[in-house]
């Protein structure tokens, strides 16, 4: 039986017969990779403790007629201290649900890898605030799936913005020609929120945002929400459990 | 295809947990050919544990009366509650002989990705005990995995502040193990864990 080696993060699993569990993963190499790991739920299992959610793990596979089955697992970074608090925990959960939702089995997806790596990350540190990185990964990983909230220029038209009209459906800010006549404005601050939360790379300023303009926050991060439950059609379960200020 | 009693009862055992279509007609086979009394015993059995079992309205382990045996006893330590995901769970801690506290059965474990919350637990009821007995310790005792681990945090934020204390059960290495097969998360908190030996 063919065996290949894989890095993945751990996104759920469901419980399997007696002792047994399908874990999902996102692989940097293969996309989704729905597999069996025997034994785990036992205490004592040789790599259960490796295999819970958000682990970054190096794994042995063989492939299986349905399911591909581990038979090894090393672990790269347990990401614990997400686990460990309950806020975290909640926003790691948003991050992984929206990643099985968008990734697919067999289709090699590493921009989406390295941005659910870098999201662990940034909750494990143990953020004041876990919430602003919950609303900037879901921008982004829609943005990586052909989804991106546009606010450098109009969404419509190109015309080069900054512009003062904001619309889930068009996919960013609109100018005022092309806002539908009704549409209010809004404030600055929110389309440079959503602009910060949209671009690629940037952690590190963000809890500085949610501190500092509270309200700016809370209406981009509704943004955020809505666009990502609008344009992928499907609603994020996890998404109210996260806490918020 | 069977004939209509036979399929009936082939697609009742099949709407049980783990139990298929071929499970299903081996047991219903099974049962075919067993003596009439004990076929009755299984069936008198359903419908006894469906008329009296129910849900203890302190702990909400499951129990035959108002309260559960556990909750009955007052040799039990009122001062210490155990909160566990499941009634199994007090089966398993009982099974130790080591606990001699009561229990709370939350009903699950919170998973916001499965839409569980909070509200879906008896977390209120939780809180309503901590009112109302003189609980001085909760031990969290929920499972070792990311469900339970969320459920314990959020627990403890909320009790904490209570003035109760709150404890969480240990995980470390199981006995009988060897240490090279133990994995990273697992010997890591056995070493946070880790006690001091008496002289």
């Amino acid at each position: 039986m063919a065996t290949y080696r894989e890095q993945g993060i751990v996104l759920r699993s469901y419980k399997l017969g007696e002792t047994d569990r399908i874990v999902h993963l996102h692989t940097q190499g293969r996309g989704k990779v729905r597999a069996v790991a025997k034994g785990v739920r036992r205490p004592g299992s040789r790599f259960g403790g490796r295999l819970e959610a958000y682990s970054h793990v190096d794994l042995q596979l063989y492939e299986g007629r349905n399911l591909d089955v581990i038979n090894q697992a090393e672990l790269l970074a347990s990401h614990a201290a997400v686990r460990a608090d309950f806020a975290t925990s909640a926003g790691a959960s948003v991050m992984v649900e929206l990643v099985d939702l968008v990734a697919q089995e067999g289709e090699r997806d590493n921009a989406l890898f390295l941005l659910l790596r870098a999201g662990l990350q940034a909750l494990d540190a143990g953020p004041a605030d876990p919430a602003v990185f919950v609303d900037a990964f879901l921008l982004r990983a829609a943005s990586i799936v052909g989804f991106h909230a546009d606010t450098a220029a109009c969404a419509v038209c190109r015309r080069p913005g900054p512009h003062a009209f904001l619309s889930v459906k068009a996919g960013g800010t609109l100018c005022s020609d092309c806002a539908p006549p009704g549409t209010r404005a809004v404030d600055p601050a929110v389309i440079a929120g959503v602009g910060l939360l949209a671009t690629p790379g940037e952690w590190a300023s963000l809890p500085a945002f949610a501190r500092d303009d509270a309200l700016a926050h809370r209406t981009a991060a509704s943004y955020a929400r809505a666009f990502v439950e609008h344009h992928l059609d499907r609603r994020l379960r996890g998404y109210p459990a996260v806490p918020r200020g | 295809m069977y004939e209509g009693a036979v399929q009936d009862l082939i697609d009742e055992l099949g709407r049980l947990p783990g139990v298929g279509p071929k499970s299903a007609q081996r047991i219903a086979f099974h049962l075919m050919q067993a003596d009439t009394a004990d076929a009755s015993r299984l069936a008198e059995a359903i419908t006894q544990v469906k008329a009296t079992v129910r849900f203890c309205q302190r702990c909400w382990n499951i129990s035959e009366a108002e309260e559960c045996r556990i909750c009955r006893d007052p040799r039990r330590d009122e001062a210490v509650v155990c909160v566990v995901e499941e009634a199994r769970d007090v089966v398993a801690i009982e099974r130790t002989r080591e606990y001699r506290g009561r229990y709370h059965v939350l009903g699950g474990a919170i998973s916001p990705i499965d839409g569980v919350g909070p509200d879906e637990l008896h977390v209120k009821e939780l809180l309503g005990r901590l009112d109302d007995e003189p609980v001085e310790e909760l031990i969290l005792a929920t499972n070792p995995n990311v469900e339970g681990e969320a459920t314990a945090s959020y627990l403890s934020r909320l009790v904490t502040p209570l003035g109760v204390r709150v404890t969480r059960l240990a995980s470390g290495l199981p006995v009988g193990g060897d240490l090279d097969y133990a994995d990273e998360v697992t010997l890591g908190r056995a070493f946070l864990g880790r006690r001091e030996l008496g002289v």
